[in-house]
């Protein structure tokens, strides 16, 4: 996007300061700043770092780079006229859309401040009549088995059938779908290398396996969607189970597209197109137009691959428990569930921000209606958007979800600020890119201790909300809802989330 | 803090229930007052066939309510008032039993299925009135009170059982009253239990997907229901039933080298994930066939058991064993999570 700087609108909403006391003019932070924003200019004796105030997105790589500490990226201030509802922020949409006339492409996950139901939720911990349990003294185990599991024990005719079938977890997190050619291959391979190392499983996304990551297959989801990328007769033996992605979180109902330029090598090997070509994802897969056409590609999957677990991700949206009844019925052994603030590598900005539902609300009415239909042993549910921290993880599992999927946090780990650029293909990270020369900044040891040390982290204090809570296994954690209490929580949502307000 | 004892006479032999009650005013210090009660099984020789209702209620309007209800839906062989010595509670409840066999129809599967039916409904739908048993030859008594007030007021001097459970209380997380003391039963489950039960939220939940309601504000309930559920709707043996309420560590399953052993523990386990009991509990339980007692993996509530001629002793205490038995022939400590199942002779 060219914007001048005579036309309105053209100003960043943050800038980098530089404190010349500090800066010895070494210009890293030119070489650092992947939008070439940062310029070397000379002065006196030696240069100093000028930034472009046209479009700093705050992606702090050259403040954390500074071998000096001289930069701080600050808010760029708007001198705005206050305005209830013409803040600066829609003000600088319009003019950028009327310079470009394009759709608004952004990154990440939704920036709107609606409520975040996980932060009205509180756990409830053991005092006097329960003794809480120490994790550091006593086990405290979080393994769970993904899959369909029989309503009773006698249903079941060869118990190393259905133990096979099923996935086993040491904790309820899987890595998110982030596709080779969203992320690049050295950010893939860390996460793979800690699924593998951790006993977790990571989700391909629909970019395809790249032939490195064959060792890690089998820990991973194979994601089949709409484009079809990367599916070969092949790719259908190698998976621990597969994904039918029909929706997504930050983009309910409609597709994707990988430009052409950014089908580098790897990316048209690994996807089966030619180099350069656009890679495009329909909105719907067009061989899936109804519930039975669903029920055609799990089953046709499955016969591929020796009945391995199927996964179908879809976007919360309103009629998510309906949905979520019929892909079980379907034959669907993992319903997906992405939330309306589930991330992105690019999404338009006003679908980000304004379609689908809260991964609370919709994991809450899904598990439930499941379970009034006496369903819910037939799948698991895995709940992704927006997941923070550990506190957020521990509220869905007592919702009730089998485990929850993390992408941005992963990203956050290896560098990211939330700078959401992630389409430009320039990620100053080497996260969101494949242009060589930016994504041989993510090395894979340090993203994969990187990503290890958070996955630990949390591990260890989602053991203690178990412990403090007087429960050694999750299995009595999952849907346990005596857990949660509401606050600042009206009757509609406490009773949609099925939990009591706090004191009661 | 709960206070726990019961003993089972491994050939029937009956007897009535002073051994029982002296182990429960020994452990009086482990309840509050607030809540004592008994079971006891072969009290009824005369009806053993029919399903004894031990019903509670809080009016004239809801016993007739009851009665009603239960001519509607049973054949009522007899019906009496449940008889006590008021001096010693003047507070109480108004208590009737009724001998019944269902009126099923051809859409009923089973009499057991319709009783329990029927005893939710009582239990939700009539106000004030509450199902205290409804197995063959069994009863539970229990109220308000001290488990030598509960002994004296239900008068069980002038019962014979050859199975007897006895529990006092020290509520904390729920109201004490008549209904929340223990036993709980239902048919022939029942059920006593020190401690509290952390999983509640998750068993309740799987149990009302299973139309069981939880309706006694209290959480030793699920763990009848889910007995109930796992062994005779589920068929499974109370062996595997009690691996399911208080499974071995993911840790122990692994150290399995038996792989077929090691491949049907997982699918129990994770089959009935949602039944698993976690929390601090000591469990005895009364059935059809004899007695078990289960405690959590971490042992956090105490049960001992004693042995001696014919019969099988528990308690929370030793000196409750032995206040039941002074000549035992041995009293061991279950392990944590280890169960001790206990049969009639000729049912094991």
């Amino acid at each position: 996007m060219t914007v001048s700087v005579s036309k309105p609108g053209a100003r960043a909403t943050f800038r980098p300061l530089f404190d010349l006391n500090l800066c010895d003019g070494c210009g890293q932070c030119a070489i650092e700043c992947t939008f070439n924003e940062i310029k070397m200019v000379p002065q006196g004796d030696k240069k100093i770092p000028v930034a472009n105030l046209l479009a700093c997105g705050a992606c702090h790589r050259c403040e954390v780079m500074c071998p000096r500490n001289a930069i701080r990226i600050e808010e760029n201030p708007l001198a705005t006229r206050t305005h209830g509802i013409w803040t600066p922020h829609h003000i600088q949409r319009v003019h950028l859309q009327a310079a470009s006339g394009s759709v608004a492409l952004t990154g990440f996950g939704a920036e709107t401040d609606l409520p975040v139901l996980w932060d009205k939720m509180l756990f409830n911990a053991c005092q006097v009549t329960n003794p809480s349990i120490d994790p550091q003294r006593e086990p405290m185990e979080t393994i769970t088995y993904l899959g369909r599991k029989p309503e009773k024990l006698s249903d079941v005719e060869d118990f190393s059938a259905l133990v096979k079938n099923l996935i086993p977890l040491q904790i309820p997190i899987v890595f998110a779908p982030m596709s080779y050619g969203s992320i690049n291959l050295n950010l893939q391979k860390a996460i793979a290398r800690v699924a593998k190392k951790l006993g977790l499983l990571w989700y391909t996304g629909e970019g395809g396996l790249h032939k490195d990551l064959y060792p890690y297959a089998d820990c991973a989801i194979l994601q089949v969607a709409s484009g079809r990328f990367g599916v070969s007769p092949e790719y259908l033996k190698l998976g621990r189970g597969y994904q039918i992605k029909i929706g997504q979180g930050a983009k309910p109902g409609i597709g994707g597209h990988l430009p052409g330029e950014k089908v580098l090598e790897g990316i048209s090997e690994t996807r089966m197109i030619p180099l350069y070509s656009d890679a495009i994802s329909p909105a719907p897969q067009h061989d899936i137009y109804s519930i039975e056409d669903l029920r055609l590609l799990i089953y046709a999957i499955k016969e591929a691959n020796d009945y391995k677990p199927v996964c179908v991700k879809i976007a919360a949206v309103h009629n998510v428990a309906a949905i979520a009844s019929g892909i079980v019925r379907a034959g669907a052994d993992m319903v997906y569930i992405d939330g309306y603030r589930g991330g992105t590598g690019a999404a338009p900005n006003i679908i980000r921000d304004h379609v689908g539902i809260p991964i609370e609300i919709a994991l809450a009415v899904v598990d439930q209606r499941l379970r009034e239909e006496r369903i819910r042993n037939q799948a698991s549910l895995i709940v992704a958007g927006g997941f923070r921290n550990s506190a957020d993880v521990m509220k869905a599992i007592a919702l009730g979800a089998d485990a929850v999927a993390i992408g941005t946090p992963v990203l956050i780990a290896c560098g990211c600020h939330g700078c959401q650029r992630c389409s430009s293909g320039k990620c100053p990270w080497g996260l969101t890119t494949n242009e060589p020369s930016i994504s041989e900044r993510l090395d894979v040891d340090w993203a994969e201790e990187r990503i290890t040390n958070l996955i630990t982290g949390w591990h260890h204090e989602m053991q203690e909300i178990m412990g403090l809570n007087g429960i050694y296994d999750i299995g009595s954690f999952r849907g346990n809802r005596l857990i949660l209490r509401g606050i600042d929580l009206n009757e509609k949502e406490l009773s949609i989330l099925g939990i009591k307000y706090a004191g009661e | 803090m709960c206070g726990i004892a019961g003993f089972i006479s491994h050939k029937y032999s009956k007897e009535n229930g002073s051994r029982i009650k002296r182990a429960m005013v020994l452990q009086n210090e482990r309840g509050n007052g607030l809540g004592a009660g008994y079971g006891a099984y072969g009290i009824f020789p005369v009806y053993k066939d029919f399903y004894a209702f031990q019903v509670m209620a809080d009016s004239n309007w809801a016993i007739d309510e009851v009665t009603l209800y239960l001519k509607e839906h049973f054949w009522v062989a007899h019906k009496e008032e449940i008889s006590i010595w008021d001096k010693v509670i003047q507070d109480h409840p108004q208590f009737m039993r009724y001998f019944l066999q269902p009126k099923l129809s051809s859409e009923d599967l089973n009499p057991d299925d319709f009783v329990i039916e029927k005893v939710m409904h009582i239990n939700t739908a009539i106000d004030g009135a509450f199902v205290l048993s409804s197995g063959k030859n069994m009863g539970v008594f229990k109220g308000v009170g001290t488990p030598r007030d509960i002994y004296e007021f239900f008068r069980l001097d002038e019962y014979q059982g050859y199975c007897w459970i006895g529990h006092n209380r020290f509520p904390t997380n729920t109201p004490g009253w008549w209904g929340g003391a223990h036993p709980f039963n239902l048919l022939n489950w029942s059920i006593v239990h020190n401690g509290e039960i952390s999983s509640y939220g998750i068993n309740r939940r799987y149990l009302e997907s299973n139309h069981y309601l939880c309706t006694l504000q209290t959480d030793t309930e699920v763990a009848a229901y889910l007995l109930d559920l796992l062994v005779r709707r589920h068929g499974l043996s109370i062996y595997d039933a009690i691996t399911v309420l208080a499974p071995p560590y993911w840790s122990t399953i692994e150290r399995e080298t038996n792989l077929e052993a090691r491949n049907r523990i997982i699918a129990l386990k994770v089959t009935y994930e949602s039944a698993m009991l976690n929390g601090p509990f000591a469990i005895l339980a009364g059935f059809d066939k004899g007695i078990f007692s289960i405690t959590d993996n971490t042992k956090l509530r105490p049960m001992v058991v004693g042995n001696a001629d014919g019969y099988t002793y528990f308690a929370s205490e030793v000196s409750a064993l032995y206040e039941m038995e002074e000549n035992l022939a041995g009293v061991t400590t279950p392990r944590a999570g280890q169960p001790v199942i206990v049969y009639y002779h000729g049912e094991g």
